[in-house]
């Protein structure tokens, strides 16, 4: 039976994982490759190396810690943050990512999209959104949830799928970094618009948030961060007690 | 030396990095030279079915029939696999090599495509009765063939997969998976090997695959 995966997100600037709540107040998480290779022997079944800087000093600092990550790393790595063209994609490939994410640079320009999925396949296009409420529908953000664009998310991931996007991260901006839960109609009404797997992200702050996340969000898979690297909440703990409550986990793995 | 086929198709480096790391002497083969010299052949790939046409270019695809009719151990993965068997619904111009019977399909409307994560393995038991015949002749053995590749494995290990269409179950499957339907998940006969999954990304059962592998 396909599982539900469990990623661990690592926020990384200047080399450096770092978290905040709501992209705000980053405090110092570790070194990339070292958190990578802890989460994934704790159990996760995916790595998202995220960077949130971005600029092009950050760069290479960025591609070398993916680099790091990737050697000892077998499980699949995807990265994201600051990719805005085709070479961008490529030179993180390079370095040893399995899927990029693209969030700005996809909504600018939406062929990106199709120019990354025909060259390097559909399985390796993470379309990150990041969601936002407003009333009974939910808005696109970009530049790092701090510009709105009046896009809505539901028409805006079927059109990434069709644009030849493998899978949909969608972040809550309403609830990132609260640990109150994920949005859960947020998650299913995306999951029910596309046919591609979807990420939920967002709000992860205890068990029962997965738990819920994954059936009434129907989410394929859940993406966390600070519960995991403050030990809040270990992934191996959180596997079994998925798995205890018939959650399809990878467990034991 | 394990020569690791290199036709311009995705995944080569988290293939060579895992066997990098399992210590394997390994060379990226993008020419038949490079085929016919080595000892042990992997043919990774992920993505369109008709990526498999820069075979043909290169001449690469006479270089892997040949070593493997010489008996050489092959290891097809993903796409590699599906290559193995007669053809694909997504490329339907494009043959594969023929060696497993059967045509990839996609998959069904009732599940998501594409079939993404982690997904169990059922390894089969008697999984290839010709083989098992032609075994007992040889050694004098009787009793269920078990997967040289996959004989190390616990019972149900879980893999990490990828891709949208899926191989037929054949009388060489060694492993299947459900996904909507049951598919080949492994398939095996002689020194040639598939995996439809990435042993590559499947951590510490997928490691496990690939130094077994290094060891046929």
């Amino acid at each position: 039976m396909l599982t539900k995966r469990i990623i661990a997100c690592l926020d990384v600037t200047g080399g450096r994982v770092v978290k905040g709540v709501q992209f705000k107040n980053l405090r110092d998480a570790g070194d990339p490759a070292e958190c990578a290779d802890a989460h994934a022997r704790d159990g996760a079944d995916e790595i998202v190396l995220l960077d949130i800087t971005a600029t092009s000093d950050h760069r290479e600092t960025m591609l070398e810690a993916v680099s790091r990550a990737a050697r000892t790393l077998f499980v699949p790595l995807a990265v994201g943050g600051g990719i805005r063209k085709i070479a961008d994609a490529a030179s993180v490939f390079d370095a040893g990512a399995d899927k990029i994410a693209i969030n700005s640079a996809a909504v600018h320009q939406p062929e990106l999209i199709t120019e990354i999925a025909m060259r390097f396949g559909s399985q390796a296009v993470v379309v990150a959104i990041d969601a936002k409420r407003r009333n009974s529908s939910f808005e696109v953000f970009v530049n790092g949830g701090r510009v709105p664009t009046g896009r809505d998310v539901i028409q805006w991931a079927r059109e990434s799928e069709a644009r030849g996007a493998g899978e949909i991260l969608l972040t809550s901006m309403d609830q990132d970094g609260t640990r109150a839960g994920f949005d859960c109609e947020l998650v299913r009404a995306v999951a029910q618009a596309v046919s591609i797997p979807v990420i939920a992200s967002g709000g992860a702050g205890s068990v029962s948030h997965f738990v819920d996340v994954f059936r009434e969000g129907q989410a394929d898979a859940a993406l966390a961060a600070s519960i995991f690297h403050f030990h809040i909440e270990s992934i191996e703990h959180l596997k079994r007690e998925l798995h205890a409550a018939n959650v399809p986990v990878r467990w034991p793995c | 030396m394990i020569a690791i086929v290199d036709y311009g198709a995705g995944n080569l480096n988290s293939v060579r990095k895992a066997f990098d790391h399992l210590g394997a002497e390994i060379t990226i083969a993008g020419h038949s030279s490079t085929i016919d010299a080595a000892d042990k052949i992997v043919l990774p790939g992920v993505g369109h079915f008709s990526a498999l046409s820069a075979l043909h270019v290169a001449g690469l695809r006479e270089a892997l029939l040949k070593a493997m009719l010489a008996g050489k151990p092959f290891l097809g993965i993903c796409l590699g696999m599906q290559w193995l068997f007669d053809g694909s619904e997504e490329a339907r111009d494009l043959p594969g090599a023929g060696l497993f019977s059967g045509r990839c399909r996609q998959f069904p409307a009732t599940v998501k495509s594409p079939h993404v994560g982690w997904n169990n393995l059922s390894l089969s038991g008697a999984f290839d009765s010709e083989l098992s015949e032609h075994r007992e002749s040889r050694t004098g053995k009787s009793g269920p063939e078990i997967s040289r590749l996959l004989c190390h494995l616990p019972s149900d290990p879980f893999v990490y997969f990828t891709h949208s269409f899926y191989a037929p179950v054949t009388q060489s499957t060694s492993a299947t998976t459900d996904y909507g339907l049951p598919f080949s998940a492994a398939v095996e006969r002689d020194n040639i090997f598939g995996v439809q999954f990435h042993p590559e990304k499947s951590g510490a059962a997928g490691l496990l695959i690939l130094k077994t592998f290094c060891e046929v």
